[in-house]
């Protein structure tokens, strides 16, 4: 007898009456919640390595000290079972508990105020129904004073939150407007995207702020400039000149024609971004396009180098006293190949990359150290991964191999130190995969 | 006592290219499949990462991708009167070893058959008559046509990328192509890889002798590629890291690069490595099977419940777990009874190496499939009648490697070691290339396979015997091929060259790397009584037992197997799908 999977579900259907059309009706609003809860990202947050989904428990360090995630579950006790679909609201919108007290900015309750009634309501029949309960606290974050006086917060709050709901600024199109709502709210793109000021807030949440958007670095990590520079006729040339259907392809797959997802995004691609519908990503990727961009041309006049030049020698291999290039030839070229350039969709460019002319090399040091994978998705289901380098490179070594890469084929990064690069290392997962050979040492 | 894991509906015994196919088709119908892999799992990051894999020494002469002999090997014998002593050390073949099999270790040559390799029996009896057929020969038809096929190979060659030029679409001779190739109904997927010198100077050679050259069908990827499954190639960079080595680049078409992404996202699907299939559990009328038993990696003995088996592993191993599961009757050479162990068959090869003191051939920017060939002396151009044998082979000027310790071709007369060694290694290091002949192996009744009388594997099991040796038939195919290649090799007008190729002084000799393609033991027929499988690689008498790969090659055909192998599993899998599915029993009556 051969059975199929799918066959119990089909079974299960056979058997709607009158009542459970109603529970159906219930089901898809349920449905559309687990949609929104991907386009909020809540699983990544709220889930421990290994741990239950939305159980909590997740380590975020933060600048006050150690915040760990809730169990956002719907059992009584350990989560939010007891929440009253407006108590489940005010902590979304307004980072508010049960109990009244505050919730740490950690999480995005500044973007998640721009929600819709409908998809809160749709996020709590998700929350209430859709998610398997978990009876199990969440440790307690260990935060320091006068962080832990979670009051404190209030004032706060009053000064850089806005309780209004999203509302679409005129002439914009339908379109657009969808992937403001996307990126402003639950995508909450600037949460990583946007400068924050002295108090660590953003200094913007929609795009009424030139700032909104225009990038910050995360614990060494470039969370790029996402906006797009709004048409032609604009001297900012917003994420690399990518076009809607590259934002697209990144946000579904993790990788490009130009590009490849690397660091925090990862996850965020992962956990999110490749569950969103293609009519959804379209419109993000249109909303990011349509933001006007300040002229940042002169930073490519700042390169000693020419995509032309940096090619010609690397093909003649002519790196006499160039130990970056020289190590750029051992150890990069065979896929990155010698105009740098990599192949479309499987090895980034590393010309004009964001994460290779970033300001701080953290990023780029990390990917050089440690390596990276794609994830796999179900348009690019290949995990691509570039190998880890640190146990072959000296902190020199990867040092001039980094500033080399900053400085080749016109890129405009800055010089990288064998002190930054053993910072990096310091601060490597023990346990990561690597592929040393067993022989060395 | 043994533990019983629960029931799946389909389990697929080893997971290389056979049974990643097999994994996707059989989820796709929405059962669930698990594999289980004799090997470690592996994956391009980071068991086959730069810059360790370009390990000469380690992967290119330890072999550190292949089955361990100490761990599982066969015996070897000559005939049927001699001993056969284990094959201890790996020399003539290399059974891979892992996830991915040797679809990870290959070098990427992609070929189809000729449409009259499949019907060859039939071929030859309607076109030289049955007296051109030796008495001992064995040779049989396929029972499946190239035009019942021709789907299958254009899907294969997408899912792996091929790199190549047609010659032939939809009976439209192109230029540039194979213009004697059987009909495709597309381009390869991907133009030909770029060419060098060895490649262009035997494609003028061969252009002005009035040969049809063109480049090798080429599973190193020209340029990025996106497959139907979604799955990645990158552009090979011709580092020359192919044969015996997984590919460190994304390049090379393996299960990890076409198949295995797409198919560890389905939830219907999963795998346990280090699982060795002991054997197909039957039911007590021996006419299903219950599903099979494995060591699993902790030397546990475990029970796998199944409703379908498919055999994937390496050609040899699923001929010998046929044998220890009792299924299908043992062939025997004297009586010529039985159908298990029948008709193994390999690859008849030759070559020229010449020697070019003024030309620089650069031989470190290689690739496995890097190469210029011609197909004017291929089986279905021969005349058998008046040639004396029944074969063909191809002609290839390859420029694979230019590795360290054993692409070193030195001219004749050069000493072994010493100073003088070196000299002659410097002065012809990159100034040597080769033309050389790929050619098929006829089956006979005294080459087959059957279970050891003597020798045990570390599981105690009875391993396998190979008895077989060069047949005359094929040494005249080689010898021909001989005349050709020396006619080239003047054209082409070396310093100086050399010619191998068997004589009828020769005797198969495992020592030296031949090829890894062994073929036959489980071949595909139409009859009961002279095949194991059906036309649809089901068993004929178990029919909830299918056996994928080349094992199913009733005698080999003059190219590189994994084609045919891959377009026959997509074939088998769609009478699985379509056929035995809705109503499972034999797909052929007997």
């Amino acid at each position: 007898m051969i059975h199929r999977y799918w066959m119990p579900a089909l079974v299960g259907c056979g058997v709607l009456g009158t009542a459970a059309v109603a529970m159906a009706a219930q089901q898809s609003e349920a449905e559309r919640g687990a949609y929104l809860a991907r386009a909020g990202d809540c699983v990544a947050c709220h889930t421990a390595p290994e741990g239950k989904p939305f159980a909590g428990g997740l380590k975020i360090e933060s600048p006050f000290g150690t915040i760990v995630s809730t169990n956002i579950t719907p059992d009584p006790e350990a989560g939010i079972g007891d929440y009253s679909r407006d108590e489940f609201a005010a902590a979304l919108r307004e980072g508010k508990r049960a109990d009244g007290a505050n919730l740490y900015p950690a999480m995005p309750y500044p973007s998640y105020a721009k929600l819709t009634d409908d998809d809160i309501d749709a996020l709590y029949a998700y929350f209430m129904q859709g998610v398997e309960p978990v009876a199990e606290k969440a440790p307690e974050s260990d935060v320091s004073f006068p962080f832990n006086q979670r009051w404190g917060i209030s004032l706060w709050n009053w000064m850089f939150t806005d309780a209004d709901t999203f509302a679409p600024t005129s002439g914009q199109s339908e379109q657009v407007a969808r992937g403001a709502y996307l990126v402003q709210g639950l995508g909450h793109c600037g949460s990583c995207h946007t400068p924050r000021g002295v108090l660590f807030q953003e200094k913007a949440l929609d795009d009424s702020d030139d700032a909104y958007l225009t990038g910050e670095t995360l614990e060494g990590w470039w969370a790029p400039n996402l906006r797009g520079g709004g048409g032609d006729d604009n001297g900012g040339r917003g994420l690399q000149n990518w076009s809607a259907d590259d934002i697209v392809a990144y946000l579904a797959t993790g990788r490009n024609d130009h590009s490849a997802v690397t660091g925090e995004m990862t996850s965020v691609v992962a956990n999110s971004t490749l569950h969103l519908g293609d009519e959804d990503l379209h419109a993000m990727a249109a909303y990011l396009k349509s933001l006007p961009r300040a002229a940042d041309g002169d930073k490519k006049t700042g390169s000693e180098t020419t995509p032309e030049q940096t090619e010609k020698m690397l093909t003649a291999a002519d790196v006499e006293g160039k130990p970056g290039a020289r190590l750029y030839l051992d150890n990069c070229n065979a896929c990155h190949f010698a105009n740098g350039q990599g192949a479309p969709q499987v090895f980034p460019s590393l010309v004009d990359n964001e994460l290779v002319n970033a300001d701080d090399p953290t990023g780029l040091v990390h990917v050089i150290l440690a390596g990276a994978r794609l994830p796999s998705t179900p348009g690019k289901p290949e995990a691509l991964a570039m190998p880890d380098f640190g146990w072959r490179l000296s902190d020199e070594e990867a040092a001039q191999l980094a500033a080399f890469v900053r400085g080749a084929w016109g890129n405009h990064g800055g010089k990288v130190t064998a002190d930054q690069v053993a910072e990096v290392r310091k601060a490597l997962p023990e346990d990561r995969q690597s592929s040393k050979p067993d022989f060395v040492d | 006592m043994a533990k019983t894991n629960p029931h799946v509906d389909v389990v697929l015994i080893g997971l290389g290219w056979t049974n990643s196919i097999m994994g996707m088709e059989m989820t796709d119908e929405g059962l669930s499949v698990l594999a289980l892999e004799r090997g470690p799992d592996q994956d391009t990051v980071p068991d086959f990462a730069y810059p360790k894999m370009a390990d000469e020494l380690t992967y290119g002469v330890r072999y550190q991708l292949m089955q361990r002999p100490a761990k599982n090997t066969l015996t070897v014998r000559h005939g049927v009167r001699d001993l056969a002593v284990p094959y201890r050390s790996l020399g003539s073949f290399l059974p891979g070893n892992g996830v991915g099999g040797a679809g990870t270790h290959w070098n990427g040559h992609t070929w189809r058959p000729q449409p009259q390799e499949l019907r060859l029996k039939s071929y030859v009896e309607e076109t030289f008559g049955a007296d051109t057929i030796p008495e001992e020969m064995a040779i049989q038809d396929f029972g499946v046509s190239y035009d019942e096929l021709e789907p299958h190979f254009d899907f294969f060659e997408k899912v792996a990328g091929i790199a190549g030029k047609a010659g032939n679409l939809n009976g439209e001779i192109q230029e540039g192509g194979n213009p004697f190739e059987g009909w495709r109904s597309d381009e390869y997927p991907m133009p030909p890889m770029k060419r060098t010198l060895n490649d262009t100077l035997f494609r003028d050679m061969a252009t002005e002798q009035g040969l049809h050259p063109f480049p090798m069908p080429a599973a190193n990827a020209s340029e990025a590629y996106t497959n139907p499954y979604g799955m990645q190639l990158a552009p090979c960079n011709y580092c020359g890291f192919c044969e015996r080595y997984g590919c460190l680049n994304y390049s090379k078409s393996s299960p990890q690069t076409c198949v295995l992404g797409a198919l560890k996202q389905r939830k219907n699907f999963a795998y346990r490595a280090n699982c060795e299939v002991m054997k197909v559990n039957l039911a007590s009328d021996g006419k299903t099977a219950t599903g099979v038993s494995y060591i699993d990696e902790n030397g546990d003995e475990v029970i796998q419940p199944a409703d379908l088996v498919i055999m994937g592993a390496y050609s040899l191993h699923n001929v010998h777990l046929l044998l220890l599961s009792g299924i299908g009757k043992p062939y025997d050479p004297i009586s010529g009874e039985g159908v298990v162990g029948k008709n193994y068959a390999y690859q008849m090869n030759g070559g020229a190496t010449l020697y070019f003191k003024d030309k620089e051939f650069n031989p470190f920017i290689g690739a496995g499939a890097n190469a210029e060939v011609l197909n004017d002396f291929g089986v279905e151009q021969i005349d058998f009648g008046q040639a004396g044998f029944i074969g063909g082979s191809y002609f290839s000027a390859a420029m694979t490697n230019g590795q360290p310790i054993r692409n070193m071709p030195l001219p004749k007369g050069a000493p072994s070691w010493g100073a003088q060694w070196k000299q002659a290694v410097q002065e012809t290091y990159g100034h040597t290339m080769t033309i050389g002949s790929h050619g098929s192996n006829m089956s006979y009744r005294d080459c087959y396979l059957d279970l050891d009388p003597t020798y045990t594997d570390d599981h105690g099991r009875p391993l396998m015997r190979m008895t077989f040796n060069w047949k005359d038939n094929d040494v005249r195919m080689t010898q021909f091929m001989k005349q050709k290649i020396d006619i080239l090799s003047k054209a082409l007008k070396p310093d100086d060259y050399k010619l191998s190729f068997k004589d009828f002084n020769s005797q198969y000799d495992v020592r030296p790397y031949q090829t890894t393609h062994n073929v036959g033991g489980a071949i595909m027929g139409t009859d009961p009584t002279s095949s194991v499988l059906n036309r649809y690689l089901q068993t004929w008498d178990v029919h909830n037992v299918f056996v994928m790969g080349a094992s199913a090659f009733p005698q080999n055909i003059q190219y590189n197997p994994t084609g045919l192998v891959g377009g026959l599993t997509y074939w088998a899998a769609k009478a699985i799908r379509e056929q035995y599915l809705p109503n499972p029993g034999p797909l052929v009556q007997a």
